[in-house]
């Protein structure tokens, strides 16, 4: 067999030790993770360590393959036809492509908010509830206070508490994100992945859902894919750049974020935070 | 011609075009009422409901047990379609594999086109003498309802698959997120994102029922009577019409334009009630 090409300067051996302290049991692992749609590869190789109760924030350009790697992480890639992921990933010490792998536990262990809001087109309320029996939680009362509380948890609960019989999708844009991240925090996962969860709505709503997110640290391993370099300054306390250069998107430097804007050792990271290119 | 007078006179065309569709349906129901209002003046419309029989020869103009039988029949139908319908489309869109899916589509599709004397051939020759050994005499309210299942069956697939075609991908994508089974994101989501869509199926489901005519009358028995039993002969509105227009005259001709003109009613109520639902007012 072919020996594995030798890993470039800046693979995760140089920028693990930054981003978590040593001895540190990561939340997120993802060793050599590839993602190909058919011919086409969307990201190669990533290796990435996610500490514990942190927010991470994936940078770079369109189509440099965030995305595709958070889909790895949950899972969902398996929904894509034809999307293959090589690599290993695992949550909490536990190999998640392993076979018969349980998947339904895992995205209960693993949120996930998109871009494009999607409430169900339910009520405010079953938007909660109707996760919530599926993961066998029935009692009535307990489900009645989980959804009081994961709506005070985003600051929804004294806007709707008036109109939670109400079709969800009356609600604003921001507000339907807010809901979102509501129904699945009420699974209470250990992480949640954020797919540039602020990029469709307006600047103040974003705002509050960016403050949202930023309340969520200490309790929950956050991924957010976000195009706004500002933002990921903003609330993550480590960042990842990823790159596609003319091939597949590879991780260029994951760092912790004072590092990363302030001194950044792989030379596309000084370009990309001097807004020289991207 | 230039090419705004291109428009102008294609734009001519089309309304003229509409304009003689719309008015075929407005001739249709004047044509129904003026070949009845005869008989419904001078008899009045109770007596088509209160009559104690239908021997229109002899002035006794009954029509509840057709309109029963043929209320009975769509109803049938469109209990025993339905959930064959959804369950169809959701295999065909959820569960079957992309070649399969596209054959059974096509199936479906072909169901649809089959004309409905070849279902009354069928019904007559098979499934009358199946019935017909186990509760005699064959002909009956059940052979229609199942002939009639076999036939709106395909418009309600080919409905409730177009429905759910439409229901945004990223539900589906939302609730797998969410760690929700397969079924649980169908029967949670899914189905009720696409119900007004389903529901015009039904609607449109049982617009055919209620006008089907040639195979019923094949299968049905064709008794005028109230059925005590799913095993008794019927014979809905439909039949009575086609099988009395070739010989009725005077009042026995106009009170067969009654009935065309009852069920002529009854699809224009299901019309609007498909229009209104698509629109979101019911149910939506």
């Amino acid at each position: 067999m072919i020996p594995p090409a030798a890993p470039p300067a800046h693979t995760p051996a140089s920028t693990q030790s930054r981003v978590l302290a040593a001895g540190a049991r990561p939340m997120v692992e993802a060793q050599r993770v590839s993602v190909r749609y058919g011919k086409h590869v969307a990201v190669e190789d990533v290796t990435v360590s996610i500490g514990r109760q942190q927010i991470t924030a994936l940078v770079g350009p369109s189509g440099c393959g965030k995305t595709s790697f958070l889909g790895t992480l949950n899972r969902l890639s398996d929904l894509i036809p034809g999307c293959e992921v090589a690599g290993r990933v695992s949550v909490d010490g536990e190999d998640i492509r392993a076979r018969g792998f349980d998947l339904v536990g895992l995205r209960r262990r693993v949120g996930m908010i998109f871009q494009k809001p999607n409430p169900f087109p339910l009520s405010v309320r079953r938007n909660l509830e109707f996760p919530l029996r599926e993961h066998g939680v029935r009692d009535r009362a307990r489900v009645a206070e989980v959804v009081e509380q994961s709506l005070r948890n985003v600051g929804l609960w004294a806007e709707v508490k008036d109109r939670l019989d109400a079709p969800a999708l009356a609600l604003s844009g921001g507000q339907q994100q807010r809901l979102c991240i509501a129904r699945a925090l009420a699974l209470e996962p250990d992480v949640l992945l954020m797919d540039e969860p602020c990029s469709a709505l307006d600047p103040l709503s974003s705002g509050v859902v960016e403050d949202l997110i930023g309340q969520l640290r200490a309790q929950y391993t956050v991924l957010i894919v976000t195009h706004n370099l500002a933002q990921a300054r903003r609330i993550a306390d480590n960042v990842a750049l990823f790159w596609a250069q003319g091939g597949p998107g590879r991780l260029v430097e994951h760092a912790p974020t004072e590092a990363f804007f302030e001194s950044p050792r792989d030379p596309l990271t000084i370009a990309y935070v001097g807004g020289l290119r991207g | 011609m230039s090419p705004s007078h291109r428009d102008r006179a294609l734009g001519w065309v089309l309304r003229a075009t509409a304009a003689l569709v719309a008015a075929i349906v407005v001739l249709i129901v004047a044509f129904l009422v003026v070949e009845s209002a005869g008989v419904l003046r001078k008899l009045g419309p109770l007596r088509f409901l209160t009559d104690p029989s239908w021997h229109p020869t002899s002035g006794s103009f009954d029509l509840t047990a057709m309109l029963l039988g043929s209320l009975l029949v769509t109803v049938g139908a469109v209990v025993l379609a339905t959930p064959a319908g959804v369950a169809s489309a959701l295999f065909c869109r959820y569960y079957a594999p992309a070649p399969l899916a596209k054959l059974y589509g096509r199936m479906i599709e072909v169901l649809a086109g089959i004309p409905s004397v070849i279902y009354g051939m069928w019904g007559l020759m098979v499934l009358v003498p199946l019935i017909g050994k186990w509760q005699p005499p064959g002909p009956s309210l059940l052979a229609a309802v199942l002939i009639l299942t076999l036939m709106i069956l395909p418009t309600i697939a080919l409905f409730s698959d177009a429905a759910l075609a439409k229901v945004p991908d990223r539900y589906v994508r939302g609730a797998a997120a969410l760690g929700l089974t397969r079924w649980a994101t169908l029967r949670g989501v899914v189905l009720p994102a696409a119900r007004s869509g389903l529901f015009t199926g039904v609607l449109l489901g049982m617009g055919r029922a209620i006008g089907e005519t040639m195979a019923v009358l094949m299968v049905c028995g064709n008794v005028v009577q109230t059925p005590g039993s799913l095993f008794d002969p019927i014979r809905p509105l439909t039949a009575n019409i086609a099988l009395e227009m070739g010989y009725a005259l005077g009042d026995h001709r106009s009170a067969l334009f009654v009935s065309g003109l009852v069920l002529m009613g009854m699809v224009v109520v299901l019309v609007g009630t498909a229009e209104l639902v698509s629109r979101g007012r019911l149910h939506g």
